[in-house]
């Protein structure tokens, strides 16, 4: 590691196998950083610009919180850094911050929220649970994932949800189910009312969750991944089909009204530099946040 | 010798250069650069100089090539430029300093930027530094963007004492510099980095990862950082599309990406980890540098590569030099051409892109003649890859995060042409987030013009 290297890693932790949380230390970002945003990480000299949603921050100690999953060659390199190495580059935050946090206040106390978070996703999600909860905002949510193992942020999130559901594909812990079985049980069967639900986690998972919302009417707002390269609004590598308009989702989201999404086109952009390695390990790995059937890794 | 002509400068054959990264130029030698020099008549109303933005004394530096003092030609220019080797190798010399040399009356014009070049690597491999500045003053001035126009700005400001920081949102400096101009015609490594290396000698500190109106803003730079003056210039990267039906299937990128990607993150080297789609045949849509640079770069990864063009040769925005270029290494331009619809095949990568062909008519408001399509005349160029190059407008984020700063309809930030000062007190901008793209000597005689503008304002405060 170069000795100049200034993004520090005051914290590591596995959450779960090939999951890792990592506290590092850049105070520019940590200051003014909101839920909803993301950071640009880029390793060493030689590698990737690698987007990563911020999961939390401590303003005091300078600290962005960043959650990731070891799938492909540069977040597996990623995952062999230790407490007191540093990383090259650090950028942010990039992108709005979610919209909940400028909502008007009266609105937003008036709001039934429905958090779901796919896998990784409870990343994301969970600086805006606290948030609202910090703010004097009661959510529920929701945690998905394939297996129990796979479940992570669990303890971090009950403490600011009101109600916290977690549900499994294979019935291990919590629901069995994904998550959209979930929400159709709490809605239909528990008689939860919701106005609007935020979905976080693969592209493919708040696809399914926006077809579900849409019949039952509730709005639905969700955090895009595409592909990245600058993450600055210069390269046009993030676009995206929202509604009728093409829009660039390092600055004009990552969030976005999910009904208005175009995950077709989403999906199949997200495949364009998927290394055959990538998808193999993707597999091995069983897909940590690819639960939902219909996904591409599934099949083949 | 004649007089009349210029000295042939030595270049990579284009067989070998189509499949490589290097520099295409190989630039003069000593004797070389000395033969051209004394071409030049030493004019006592030197016409060239008036065609340099930043009127670097061009006779001046080339009685020392003459002389064969050349640390002193770099000393000379130095006053004026500080990217001469950047400068010497981009600048389109062609319409600027070289279009009003007397020589070019009859014959050939001096070779001026090539002169410049020649000065500015010779003084980099002799290890030749610019002048250190006078005194410090200790005044804090932050400078965005670190495109030509910001170093020189900085450069400009830290010679007159200035403590100055740029602030820079990619991880490395350099603007279009490192990441829009390829490596075959600017070399990275020995020339932009050598040359930011001697703005930071400067005393000019660079902060990277820093995008203004996300990371901080103008506001806290000014009012809790301590920063009395701010200069933008953060340049004009935003890619345009064409808006027709298929342009965002995968294999359709904006050149920004191509080049980003292939420049700054080096997808060339695999050494380095980020990917690029090379493409087997490739169209780049558009006829300017940027297109140029595109379309070269992707005939360097193995391509077969279209120039389609609406208009025709004539009109072509690029340098003639880089048209010139292109064509020897096998580019194949496709010119009165416009594409229609991007054709996607199943897999959702693109197929093809049907096309209609052009013909010129009446000059429209920019003077040029309006292409309109031939009747009947559609057809479809088979690809895997298409790349759009069709300008870029300037970044609204900072802008739209700086209240009181006035922005045109284009979204260029407004600035007084003599010195730079925006709307917003204390606030000064220039280069390409004010003209709209235009080319590193304008950013750079903007920078400077910058620089003066704020020590101005600085001093009367
Ligand atoms: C705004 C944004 C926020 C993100 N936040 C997070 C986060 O908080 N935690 C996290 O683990 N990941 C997040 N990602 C995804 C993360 O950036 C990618 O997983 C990472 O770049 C993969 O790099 P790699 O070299 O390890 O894998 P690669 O070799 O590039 O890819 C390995 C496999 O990962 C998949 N992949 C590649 N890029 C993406 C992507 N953008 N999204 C989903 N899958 C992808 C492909 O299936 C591929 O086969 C985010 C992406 C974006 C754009
Ligand atoms: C491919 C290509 C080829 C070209 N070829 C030529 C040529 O041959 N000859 C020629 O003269 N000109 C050429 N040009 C044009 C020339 O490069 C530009 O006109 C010139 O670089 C403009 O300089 P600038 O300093 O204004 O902006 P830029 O060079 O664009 O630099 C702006 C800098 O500001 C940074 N920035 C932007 N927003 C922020 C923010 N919010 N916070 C912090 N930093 C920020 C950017 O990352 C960038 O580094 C070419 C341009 C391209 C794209
Ligand atoms: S800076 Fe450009 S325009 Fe000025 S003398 Fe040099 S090459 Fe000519
Ligand atoms: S106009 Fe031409 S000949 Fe005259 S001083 Fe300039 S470069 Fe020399
Ligand atoms: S990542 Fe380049 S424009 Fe969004």
């Amino acid at each position: 590691m170069a000795e100049n290297y200034k993004y520090t890693i005051t914290k590591k932790e596995a959450l779960a196998n090939s999951i890792y949380l990592m506290d590092v230390l850049a105070p520019r970002v940590a200051k003014n950083c909101y839920p909803g945003q993301f950071v640009i990480v880029k390793i060493d000299e030689k590698g990737e610009r690698i987007p990563l949603t911020i999961c939390d921050y401590d303003r005091e100690a300078g600290t962005v919180t960043i959650v990731f999953q070891a799938i492909g060659p540069s977040t597996q390199l990623m995952s062999q850094y230790e407490e007191g190495e540093a990383f090259r580059d650090f950028t942010g935050p990039l992108g709005h911050k979610s919209e909940l946090i400028d909502m008007p206040r009266e609105e937003l106390s008036k709001k039934q929220i429905l958090f779901v978070a796919g896998g990784v996703g409870s990343a994301p999600v969970y600086p805006q649970v606290k948030w609202m909860k910090e703010n004097g905002y009661d959510v529920d949510c929701i945690i998905g994932a394939r297996n129990k193992d796979l479940i992570i942020l669990e303890d971090r999130m009950r403490k600011w949800a009101k109600n916290l559901y977690i549900t499994t594909d294979d019935g291990s812990y919590g629901f069995k189910g994904n998550v959209n079985e979930c929400i159709k049980d709490l809605v239909n069967n528990q008689g939860k009312k919701y106005d609007l639900v935020v979905a976080i986690g693969p592209m493919i998972m708040m696809k399914f969750v926006c077809i579900l919302t849409k019949e039952l009417g509730i709005k639905t707002i969700v955090s895009m991944n595409p592909v990245m390269v600058d993450g600055t609004g210069m390269c046009g590598a993030c676009r995206l089909s929202i509604g009728n308009e093409v829009k660039f989702a390092c600055v004009d989201g990552p969030e976005f009204d999910g009904h208005l999404v175009n995950f077709d086109e989403a999906l199949q952009r997200l495949q364009m530099y998927k290394s055959p390695g990538g998808k193999k390990i993707l597999r091995e790995k069983e897909g940590a946040t690819h639960h939902h059937p219909g996904c591409e890794c599934h099949e083949e | 010798m004649d007089v009349l002509k210029k000295v042939p400068v030595r270049e990579q054959d284009p067989k070998v250069r189509a499949t490589n990264f290097e520099e295409v130029c190989y630039g003069y030698n000593l004797e070389e650069a000395q033969a051209e020099a004394s071409r030049c008549i030493q004019c006592k109303n030197p016409k060239c100089v008036g065609g340099c933005p930043v009127n670097i004394d061009i006779p001046g530096f080339i009685k020392e090539i003459t002389n064969g003092d050349i640390e002193k030609a770099f000393k000379v220019i130095g006053q004026y430029s500080a990217l001469p080797a950047v400068c010497g190798r981009v600048c389109p010399q062609e319409s600027q300093c070289e279009e009003r040399c007397i020589r070019g009356i009859k014959g050939d014009p001096v070779s001026i930027g090539k002169l410049e070049r020649f000065t500015a690597d010779w003084a980099r491999e002799h290890n030749i530094k610019p002048e250190m500045p006078k005194e410090k003053n200790g005044r804090k001035v932050a400078v965005i963007g670190a495109g030509p126009a910001g170093l020189t700005c900085a450069g400009d400001l830290a010679k007159l004492g200035y403590d100055v920081t740029i602030f820079e949102a990619l991880h490395e400096p350099g603007g279009v510099l490192v990441y829009g101009i390829p490596e075959f015609r600017l070399p990275k490594e020995t020339v932009v980095k050598a040359e930011i290396e001697n703005v930071k000698a400067l005393g000019v500190k660079i902060e990277t990862n820093v995008v203004i109106g996300k990371s901080t803003t103008i506001d806290e730079l000014m009012e809790e950082e301590g920063f009395e003056a701010v200069f933008i210039g953060s340049g004009a990267g935003l890619p345009k599309f064409m808006g027709i039906p298929g342009e965002n299937a995968n294999g359709v990128f904006s050149a920004n990406e191509y080049l980003t990607r292939n420049n700054l993150m080096k997808a060339f080297d695999k050494s380095y980890d980020t990917p690029i789609i090379a493409g087997k045949k490739v169209a780049v849509v558009g006829g300017g540098n940027v297109a140029m640079d595109a379309a070269r770069t992707a005939l360097r990864l193995g391509a077969e590569v279209y120039i389609v063009y609406r208009r025709g040769e004539a009109e072509l925005p690029a340098r003639v030099e880089e048209v010139h270029h292109a064509k020897e290494e096998g580019i194949i331009f496709k010119l009165l051409t416009n594409p229609k619809e991007i054709l996607v095949n199943e897999d959702g990568w693109v197929c093809g892109m049907r096309c209609v062909e052009m013909e010129l008519g009446e000059p429209d408001e920019s003077g040029r003649r309006r292409p309109v399509e031939k009747k009947d005349s559609e057809f479809v160029l088979e690809l895997d890859t298409v790349i759009m190059s069709l300008g870029t407008s300037p970044n609204p984020l900072i802008s739209s995060t700086t209240e009181g700063l006035e922005v045109n309809r284009h979204k260029c930030i407004v600035a007084d042409e003599e010195t730079g000062m925006s709307s917003r007190e204390g606030v000064f901008a220039g280069g390409d987030a004010v003209t709209g793209a235009a080319t590193v000597i304008l950013a750079m005689g903007a920078g400077k013009k910058a620089a003066a503008g704020i020590d101005r304002y600085l001093k009367s405060k």
